[in-house]
């Protein structure tokens, strides 16, 4: 009788302790190279950076469903232009974090800088701790949810997708918003020029609770959030506001 | 670009690593601004003496026999000590106006860079790591010290447009950042009798604080004022006698981070300024809020 035992023949070697790169030890470049020399992510899914204090660009371009692990806080522009990886910073973030992402998942354990998911495409950022000022700026389709509050001028000009925010918001939230969607949980400081309260519907109730499971999030009810976008005023040139410019 | 570090101590056993912790601080900041670096500390001076740092483009000529001079001159005990290009004046903190008068008539060429009870100011121009060791920053100690790495943007790369900037006794700013109303507020100050060296942005800045402490503002006040009357970009970082402060504009796009322990409150561009420093992994981290003055007292 033919039988092939599939737990001991595997077609092929797979290494799921990670490949740890330490930044005191080997550079920046060494990294992120090896990022992009991924052949096929399922033979080395997990990779892990130790000693990164604060560096910049860390994990830059990674475009691999693998998953890193970064053991400390990073500088300006973590994940930028990320593709299907999952990076975990288990630290601060500086700014810039998954900016223009395109897809793949980024989480902050800390707090975050300024600009967070800056015209990001694609993906989920979550950042558990605080994000600073404009966090979601020029937002493309980026599904951003923060568990603490956003700074001054978050979602500036932000264009689809949905930021979702269980703390308060800073001031002038979603100014020039064009059709992104804003939830906020807590107090809006102020709303920016043509963003507006709307009324939150099944169908907005449903996005959010996808993203707050995406999240990990358990302890809050998508009820609890108010939803803000755009009045659509400023879409069109009014000549009646040629005064203002 | 530019970069600032500060770095505040509570825990008196860090004192003689003040100097030593802000090298190494400024140093990681670099890339942020090449061109010049400068350093404030505070800290060692005696009871009832002053201290005046000076800066000469000649020093071998202008820095000798200059203690002997002035002191006949201002009828006190004058000591100096001479660091490359800058040295400083040990003389009666209540002799130091006077001081600097005769100083002006004796070494017309020799800029002061700052006075006090308890500052010397140390800036040139070149890389950090080479401004720090002409002056052998890390080897001193002190209470507390602010520093800057300048990409400079408005105005030329000279000694003088480096920062920290005096604003008065004890008092230093540095600047991350732009202001775009400098010029006419420099012609206003000039009005008030102001003098400036630099067409440099900061150095107004700095007059502007000045000028509001001479018309009875605290320096908190002073800083509260700049957030309506300077126009532009700005993280300022001052130093005083006993502690220092933090602002930033309304807008905020200059980077600042703090952290906090029992043994020091630490300023930096980035958290790569602050990532050695001792016991940081359990500090309170954060980032200081736009339109807020924030001041750390001894």
């Amino acid at each position: 009788m033919h039988s092939t035992n599939l737990a001991t023949s595997p077609l092929h070697q797979v290494n799921y302790a990670p490949k740890v790169f330490d930044l005191s030890k080997n550079t920046l470049r060494e990294f992120n190279q090896a990022l992009h020399e991924v052949k096929d992510a399922s033979t080395e899914p997990n990779w892990e950076v130790i000693n990164p204090k604060g560096s910049h660009a860390v994990a830059v371009g990674a475009e691999h469903p693998i998953s890193i692990d970064v053991q400390g806080s990073v500088g300006y522009y973590c994940g930028g232009m990320n593709q299907l990886s999952t990076i975990t910073v288990h630290g601060s973030a500086g700014p810039g974090v998954g900016e223009n992402m395109m897809s793949g998942t980024i989480v902050v354990k800390g707090d975050a800088s300024q600009y967070a998911g800056a015209t990001g495409r694609g993906g989920l950022l979550v950042i558990e701790g605080n994000a600073s000022s404009r966090c979601g700026i020029s937002m493309k389709g980026i599904n951003i949810v923060v568990r603490g509050n956003i700074g001054h001028m978050s979602a500036f000009m932000a264009q689809s997708g949905n930021l979702v925010v269980l703390g308060d918001a800073g001031d002038a939230l979603g100014d020039s918003i064009y059709e992104a969607r804003l939830f906020v949980r807590g107090s809006v400081k102020s709303l920016g020029a043509d963003c507006i309260k709307k009324e939150l519907r099944p169908e907005h109730i449903a996005i959010l609770q996808d993203l707050l499971d995406r999240a990990g999030i358990t302890d809050v009810k998508p009820e609890e959030f108010s939803r803000y976008g755009s009045a659509r005023t400023l879409y069109n040139f009014n000549i009646d506001n040629a005064d203002a410019y | 670009m530019c970069g600032i570090v500060g770095l505040f101590l509570k825990d008196k056993s860090l004192e003689p690593q003040l100097g030593a912790l802000l090298s190494e601080m400024l140093v990681t900041m670099t890339d942020r601004g090449p061109d010049s670096a400068g350093i404030a500390i505070y800290g060692g001076g005696a009871k009832g003496h002053g201290k005046i740092t000076i800066q000469s483009a000649t020093p071998d000529a202008d820095f000798k026999g200059l203690d002997a001079e002035l002191g006949k001159k201002i009828n006190a005990k004058v000591s100096s000590t001479v660091k490359s290009t800058h040295a400083v004046l040990d003389v009666p903190a209540d002799k130091i106006g006077e001081a600097r008068v005769a100083l002006a008539e004796l070494r017309p060429n020799v800029r002061v860079m700052g006075a006090g009870e308890a500052i010397e100011i140390y800036k040139e121009v070149g890389l950090p790591i080479e401004v720090l060791k002409r002056f052998d920053i890390a080897s001193m100690g002190g209470s507390h010290g602010i520093g800057h790495t300048r990409m400079a943007t408005e105005s030329a790369v000279t000694t003088l447009g480096a920062h920290p900037f005096s604003t008065g006794p004890d008092q230093c700013l540095v600047h991350n950042g732009s202001l775009s109303n400098h010029n006419n507020l420099r012609r206003e100050l000039i009005r008030d009798g102001m003098r400036f060296e630099t067409e440099n942005d900061t150095e107004v800045a700095a007059a502007y604080l000045s000028s509001k402490i001479a018309h009875g503002q605290n320096l908190g006040e002073a800083l509260e004022s700049s957030l309506n009357d300077l126009d532009g970009f700005f993280t300022f970082v001052v130093g005083t006698k006993d502690g220092f402060g933090v602002v930033r504009d309304p807008i905020s796009c200059k980077p600042a981070v703090m952290a906090e322990t029992d043994q020091y409150v630490a300023f930096g561009s980035e958290y790569r300024a602050l990532a050695n420093l001792p016991g940081i992994e359990d500090a309170k981290v954060w980032e200081p809020e736009p339109s807020t003055v924030y001041f750390w007292e001894h």
